[in-house]
Formats: structure tokens, C-alpha cells, sequence
């Protein structure tokens, strides 16, 4: 090693901690964004019902009722980090519901028909990705083919809803662990590892880095010899695999397969990850971020049932608050180019 | 310290030919690179560059040829090959993930792991000692995005070493630096030449190439012109091998050049100050009625630069541009249409001639814009028009239905010169219009250009043939790295002198 005669420095004094935080963790601040809005709608929900929101039953509530939402947010997080999107997930969980009903009331037994279930998600993932990166076909018409593919197999499979009689995925929903007055179910679990299992990956893995590499910049990942093509079409086959997953935890919730579940529920699972501060452009956001957008898409809907109010304002709320991070990222996107 | 020629060549390029379709890009090229030493490859654009750097980092198959990398013969059939063999390539855009972090950028893909997942306290720890080793000190945990592009340029050289790259390509790396930045990467290229890492250098600014260097290999058209030792090579010899000499019998052909301009009045149209961060230095230009202004300099010297500035296709941050001694706004190029300047691109495939329309729709096409699109300019009028040019430009064949992709090079630049003609602009902006056309297309422009101006149609005229210049215009500014260094009367400078103010003026003043 030289020792160099100037040492290039871009501040002569040190940068205060503020800055610091912000140069490392700008990227972080749609996220808190996020947790604001749902502290917001908590303490507002709190003193508009004088008392009766935040109670443990509630807040349990909140987790298993969104349990399959919070699945499908997870994958969809992988995908739109790439800068993709992927249409089919809402589809491909009727699917694996549907496949996974039929495939028990035929007396398949439990450990046949989940992996089938999970297994027929990701091959839908697969072909979604196949067609993105070696075909070069858009993400939204590549998942918009899925999404056709997915709701007609569980047409094929059966036309009507199913009920479950299987005990072992029946206890998935029936079980309540309970904490003092909180309770959460296998399926929350479910959900909860699911977030795990991706943060580790995303933050913790080669693969995951690459993810955020290529939504950064797909040219510059390939130049720099990061596997492209494997975590492109890794990222369709982790969310057709959580739609099989949220397939298992949605039937276990509803107790039977129905092949029209899940319709826009696609579009559900984005506006959850766009709140979540992930950014449509890829290359930022968090998948824990995507929790607390599914946490802020599920109160709405529980206060507005509290209230007794139509659930088209569900829709209305939903939408106004997807206008406001979109705004919001895009004015983060253009600072962040501007400094350049 | 300009390396020994007697050590062994780390990269070793001989008869290389790449085909395109219809183009022969490298045609028999050898390229030898040493160990420890700053090698500049030099040429115009189409020279052959970029062709030769794609083919020795695996971007493009090579026809024929062989290369051999530190006495073993190679085969690269991707970027990532050459990166395992040693060879990294900093490209003129940064190609890095603005979205994370320094430390990772420098890293991504060879972090260290631990216990199944990737170490970051160790991962920040190598990265820092990287930056450290080529003394750049900055937060590796702070996001790219967050860092000037020169910094990210010295990342992106980091990373390099990470991969312990034995060569580093350099591919214009200076274009978008001010001159304390480039101060900055010169001297990590300097201390990474005493490493022994063998540094092949691309750029445009003579300056630079000079400063740097120790060696330099000049392409042509794609093929070797020579390697030289930097020393060994003045300025003005390396221009004269880089721009070569064209014979033609275009000398017959009448001189526009030497016709008096009364420049007492106002200037048609006046540039003050005209400049914009990292693209050019703030330039004057003037341009007086019936006069032609060439601009010379080699390309990417700033000539399309300044005058894409003065028609609005990019907006300056800097200077004033006033026409008919009027102040102008000219934030687009549909304020300068409204003031009568037309631009005709030197890329007339992407800019220029919309090659699914036929000859007649583009022509009546710049005179539509100028109407307004509600307002149709009558099929009469139209008709007439375009047979009106069709006949004087010689556009052949003389058929007003004819589909332009089907013309050749020269007769859609007719076409294009026709269109904005038809405009009856009082300032006509013509960048390269006669590259890669034949002859004769080229002595029909360069005629039309020279009895438009006799009758009072201001011209700027950009062109990399310098004959050409002289031939046409009365006065000629002169570009050289993004700025205007002079300005020559073309009835007192010929060829040679020209050529010698390309490369030499202004040396002194310009540190």
C-alpha cells in the first residue's frame, strides 16, 4: 500500500450525526413514513372509539385476518425490488386454495397436497419469470399471462367452492397459542416466519443483494458479474411460491377452497408494499416495510368496519394514501438524482 | 515512468476482425499492453475504440485474431469472463448501484459470509480497506447516491482493484469530471501504474491523454494507423494520424469562403456566455446575415454541444442567447423554431429523417410544425414545394412517394436539409450533414449551402472534414475539450494551420 500524498475527502469537518444517518439511511424514511401512518390511524382509531381499538383480541386480529395478504406482500416486495411487478399472485393463491381442497377431499393426504400446492405456485413464478428474462417480456404482461393462467386452472380444478374437512390444516387456523389476552395461530406464524425467512434473504444473502442491485441498475449488476438471469427469475418463483403459501393460508383461515378467492387481491398486496415504502422503480424498500403496509392496509379496513361506514371507502382511503407515498417516492427518486 | 518495452506484455491483441453487418468495425488490428503503464487509445468515433475495448472484454466475438492475456491465449465470451482473467472495466457512465451503499457497490458479490449469511462488519471492514489503499476517505456505509460521480468514478476503480484486476480499462472516464476531479483520478491512475496494474485510457481532451500517458496506439477507420511512444508523437502528428487526409476532387467546387461579411450591423443571432456544467464551457458565437460559421474540432471537443445549447435541445445554465439583437428565449427547440433557427442532427437516422414516411411527407413535415398541426398546409402548396427542392438538391431517385429508409446516406440528408429549408429558417444549423454520404451527394450540399448564404441565409456549419470547413466558411471557431478556444478567418489559416490550432492553441493558458 502507497501512503498517498492527498487523501480525498469530500468534507473537511466531520458530517454531524444527522447527516450521517441520512446519507446511510435515506432510503429508510418511506418505511417510517409507513410506521407513522400507522401509529396515526391507531391513536386516531383509539380516541374516535373512545378506547375499544387497541385491545390485544384487535391487534391479533389484525395479523391472522391479513395473514395471507401479508404472504403475497412479502413476494410481491422480491419482485418490485427488481423493478418488476407481478400480476398473477392473487390468481395463483386461488389456484394452490382450490388445487389443495380438491386434492384433500380426493383423500390425498395433507403432506402430498401442501407441497403440491406451494410447488404449483412457484411453477406459475417460474414460467413468469422464464418469460421476463429469456423472452424479454414485460413483467406486466408476462404476470398478466399468469394471472389468466392461474384464475383458469382453478376453474379447471373445480368450479365451485370446496369446504376442508382435513384436521391438520384445519389446526392451522383452529390453534390459538395464547399469550395473556393476545393469541396468534399457525398461520400467523406462518406469516411472521414468511417475513423472516425474507429478511434474512434480502439483507443477508448474495442473492438478496443481487435483487437490490438489479433494481438499482440491471446494466450495471450484469457488468458486475452478479448471477442477473438466476435472481430474476428467482424473484417470480418466491412470489408464485407465496401465492401457493398464502393458497395454504387462506384455505386453513376460510376452511375451503373457492376458485374466484382472491380477485384484485393482486393489487392489494402492491399498494400494501408501495405504502411499505418500497419503491415501484426498484432497488429500494424493505420486506418489514411491506408488515407495516399490510398492517396500515388492515386497519383501515378494520376501522372503517368499526364504524359501520360502506367498505367503498376502504377503497377511497386506500387509494388517496397510494397517491400520497407515490408522490412521496418520487420526490425521494428525484432528490436523489438531483444530487448527482 | 513509461514502462520497458522489454517486459512481457500483459495483453496481447493480434490481427483482430470484428464484422458487422455491412461494416468492417476492426479490420486486422494488433493492440499490445504492458504491465505498469497508461496506454491511450486514440481515434474519432467510428474509429474502431470501443470496438476493440467490446472485443477484449468479451462484450463482442471476435472474426478473427487472437488474444492472449499474460502469455495465455483467451477466449471471453462475457464482461464476467474478463473480469476473471483480470481485466475490469470502468465505464464512461457509472456503472455502480446508485441505491446502496459504497462499501457494497466496492464489495457486491465477493462479501465475505459467515455462519450462512453475509458478514457485513467484515464486508465494510475489506471495503474500507480498499478505499483506504488508494487513499479515498469517505463513510463506505453512506449511500452512492449520495457522492459526486467523480467519487463514484473512484468507487467503481475500487471495486476494480477488489476483483485484483491486472488491467484496467478506462473508458472516457474524464467527460464528466471539472478539472479537480480528473486531478483526483489522475493521480489514483498513477498510483496504480507503480502497482503494476496495466491502465488503458480512453478520452477525447488531448490535454489529458497527454498528461497521462505513456504510450499511445491510433486507430482510423478500423484499422492501426500506429503505437507511438508519447514523446515520440506531437500533438499535431497524432490529429494529422487520427483525422487522416481525404482525396478528393471535391477542390473544383466553387469557395464560399472568401466572400466579404459586413458585420457592422447586428448579428442574426448571438450567443453570449452559452454554456452548461460538464457538457461545455461558457462560448460566444456570433453569426451575421449571409454568413457561414464553421465549427472545427475533433469530435466530443463540445461542436454539437454548443449548438445543441443554442437551439434548445439542451438547456444551458449559463449565458444568453439573443436573435435579431433581441433577447430569446430558446428553451426548446420549438422557441427556436418560432424564431426561424433550424438544427438538422448529425444523427439523421434518430433525429432526423422519419425513415417510414415518403421523401414528400418529410420535407412538408418542418413546414407543418412551424403552421401548427391544426392549421394543414395546403396539398398545392405542398406539391409544389417539394418538387421545388426535389429538383434543386438533386434528390435521387426524383420521386416525391419514394420511402426515405429506402434512399441512400446522401439523399436523405438532402432530404433533411430540404425539410428545414422549407421552414425558410434565417439561421440554419447543419451538424455533419455530409458524413458517411458519397461524393457527390456532398458536392451537391456543400453547393446549395454555399448559394443559400449568397443570398442571405446564415449557416452554422459543423463537419469533421476540415477541407470542408475552409471551403464554406468565412469564419471558424474552434472546439477542443467542451470548450471554444479561438476563433480563425478561413482566408488566413489553410489546412495545416487549422490542424495545428486543433491540437495546439491555447496550450499555454490551459493548465
Amino acid at each position: 500500500m502507497t501512503a498517498m500524498a492527498t487523501r480525498i475527502q469530500e468534507r473537511a469537518s466531520g458530517p454531524s450525526f444527522l447527516q450521517t444517518f441520512l446519507s446511510r439511511h435515506g432510503g429508510m424514511m418511506p418505511t417510517f413514513a409507513a410506521v407513522g401512518i400507522l401509529l396515526l390511524l391507531f391513536v386516531g382509531a383509539e380516541i374516535f372509539l373512545r378506547g375499544d381499538f387497541i385491545t390485544p383480541r384487535n391487534i391479533s386480529a389484525l395479523l391472522l385476518d391479513n395473514a395471507y395478504l401479508l404472504v403475497l406482500a412479502v413476494g410481491m416486495t422480491f419482485v418490485i425490488l427488481t423493478g418488476g411487478i407481478d400480476l398473477s399472485v392473487g390468481s395463483v393463491m386461488a389456484f394452490s386454495g382450490i388445487l389443495g381442497a380438491k386434492l384433500l377431499a380426493d383423500g390425498v393426504p395433507a403432506v402430498v397436497a401442501v407441497p403440491a400446492m406451494l410447488l404449483g405456485g412457484a411453477a406459475i413464478g417460474l414460467m413468469i419469470g422464464i418469460l421476463v428474462q429469456y423472452f424479454d417480456v414485460q413483467p406486466f404482461i408476462a404476470s398478466l399471462a399468469g394471472l389468466f393462467l392461474g384464475r383458469g386452472l382453478a376453474y379447471v380444478v373445480s368450479l365451485s367452492s370446496i369446504k376442508v374437512e382435513e384436521s391438520s390444516l384445519l389446526w392451522l387456523q383452529s390453534t390459538r397459542i395464547r399469550l395473556g389476552d393476545w393469541y396468534i395461530t399457525p398461520t400467523g406464524l406462518i406469516a411472521l416466519g414468511t417475513v423472516a425467512i425474507a429478511a434474512f434473504v434480502l439483507h443477508l444473502t448474495r442473492f438478496g443483494r443481487t435483487v437490490y442491485a438489479i433494481g438499482g441498475s440491471e446494466q450495471s449488476a450484469r457488468l458486475m458479474g452478479l448471477k442477473v438471469a438466476r435472481a430474476k427469475v428467482g424473484v417470480y418463483v418466491i412470489s408464485g411460491l407465496c401465492g401457493g403459501l398464502a393458497g395454504l393460508v387462506l384455505t386453513a383461515y376460510s376452511g375451503a377452497g373457492y376458485p374466484r378467492n382472491g380477485i384484485g387481491t393482486e393489487l392489494d398486496a402492491i399498494a400494501a408494499v408501495v405504502i411499505g415504502g418500497t419503491i415501484l422503480t426498484g432497488g429500494r424498500g424493505y420486506v418489514i416495510g411491506s408488515m407495516i403496509g399490510v398492517f396500515v392496509y388492515g386497519t383501515i379496513k378494520t376501522i372503517i368496519s368499526f364504524m359501520g361506514a360502506e367498505q367503498s371507502w376502504m377503497q377511497i382511503i386506500v387509494g388517496a394514501l397510494l397517491l400520497l407515498f407515490i408522490v412521496v417516492q418520487r420526490a425521494i427518486v428525484a432528490r436523489s438524482e438531483g444530487r448527482r | 515512468m513509461p514502462a520497458d518495452t522489454e517486459v512481457p506484455p500483459i495483453v496481447e491483441m493480434r490481427g483482430i476482425t470484428i464484422r458487422f453487418p455491412g461494416v468492417l468495425a476492426l479490420d486486422n488490428v494488433d493492440f499490445t499492453l504492458r504491465p505498469g503503464e497508461v496506454h491511450s487509445l486514440m481515434g474519432e468515433n467510428g474509429a474502431g475504440k470501443s470496438t476493440l475495448i467490446k472485443a477484449l472484454t468479451g462484450v463482442y466475438a471476435i472474426d478473427s485474431g487472437t488474444i492472449a492475456v499474460a502469455g495465455e491465449r483467451r477466449t471471453f465470451h462475457t464482461a464476467a469472463d474478463a473480469q476473471e482473467a483480470g481485466i475490469s472495466t470502468v465505464y464512461q457512465e457509472v456503472n455502480l448501484c446508485a441505491n446502496l451503499t459504497v462499501g457494497e457497490n466496492v464489495m457486491l458479490g465477493h462479501e465475505p459470509r459467515r455462519g450462512g449469511g453475509i458478514d457485513w462488519r467484515a464486508t465494510q471492514k475489506e471495503a474500507a480497506r480498499h478505499m483506504e489503499s488508494l487513499g479515498l476517505a469517505i463513510d463506505p456505509r453512506s449511500m452512492l447516491s449520495s457522492h459526486s460521480i467523480a467519487i463514484q468514478q473512484l468507487v467503481a476503480i475500487i471495486r476494480a482493484m477488489v476483483l485484483e484486476a491486472k488491467v484496467l480499462i478506462l473508458d472516457e472516464p474524464t467527460s464528466s469530471l471539472d478539472r479537480g476531479e480528473v486531478e483526483q483520478l489522475f493521480e489514483v491512475i498513477r498510483d496504480l501504474r507503480s502497482k503494476g496494474v496495466a491502465i488503458l485510457f480512453v478520452s477525447h481532451f488531448l490535454d489529458q491523454v497527454y498528461e497521462i500517458s505513456d504510450r499511445i496506439t491510433v486507430l482510423r477507420n478500423g484499422t492501426l494507423v500506429g503505437e507511438h511512444l508519447i514523446e515520440e508523437l506531437p500533438r499535431d502528428a497524432l490529429v494529422t494520424k487520427m483525422i487522416g487526409r481525404e482525396l478528393e476532387d471535391l477542390a473544383t467546387l466553387e469557395k464560399s469562403s472568401h466572400r466579404a461579411i459586413d458585420r457592422s450591423g447586428t448579428p442574426v443571432v448571438r450567443a453570449e456566455g452559452l454554456g452548461k456544467r460538464g457538457v461545455l464551457e461558457p462560448a460566444d458565437l456570433e453569426v451575421y446575415e449571409g454568413e457561414v460559421v464553421g465549427i472545427a474540432g475533433l469530435l466530443g471537443s463540445g461542436r454539437t454541444e454548443l449548438v445543441r445549447l443554442l437551439y434548445g435541445a439542451d438547456r444551458p445554465d449559463a449565458g444568453q442567447v439573443e436573435v435579431q439583437g433581441a433577447h430569446a428565449k430558446v428553451h426548446s427547440p420549438r422557441h427556436a423554431i418560432d424564431q426561424r433557427i433550424s438544427f438538422s442532427s448529425e444523427n439523421r437516422r434518430a433525429e432526423g429523417v422519419v425513415a417510414d414516411l415518403t421523401v414528400a411527407e418529410n420535407i412538408v413535415l418542418g413546414m407543418q410544425a412551424r403552421q401548427g398541426w391544426v392549421r394543414k398546409v395546403p396539398k398545392k402548396d405542398q406539391d409544389a414545394v417539394v418538387a421545388e427542392y426535389i429538383e434543386a438538391l438533386g434528390v435521387r431517385p426524383a420521386n416525391p412517394q419514394a420511402l426515405v429508409g429506402n434512399l441512400s446516406g446522401g439523399n436523405q440528408q438532402k432530404v433533411l436539409l430540404a425539410r428545414w429549408l422549407a421552414t425558410a429558417p434565417q439561421l440554419l444549423i447543419l451538424d455533419e450533414p455530409t458524413r458517411g454520404i458519397d461524393v457527390g451527394a456532398k458536392a451537391d450540399i456543400q453547393k446549395k449551402v454555399s448559394e443559400l448564404s449568397s443570398q442571405g441565409l446564415s449557416v452554422i456549419f459543423i463537419s469533421s472534414e476540415l477541407e470542408e470547413v475552409l471551403r464554406l466558411a468565412q469564419r471558424v471557431a474552434v472546439m477542443r475539450d467542451r470548450r471554444k478556444i479561438g476563433e480563425l478567418d478561413s482566408t488566413q489559416v489553410d489546412l495545416d494551420g487549422l490542424i495545428d490550432y486543433i491540437a495546439n492553441a491555447g496550450e499555454g493558458s490551459a493548465a
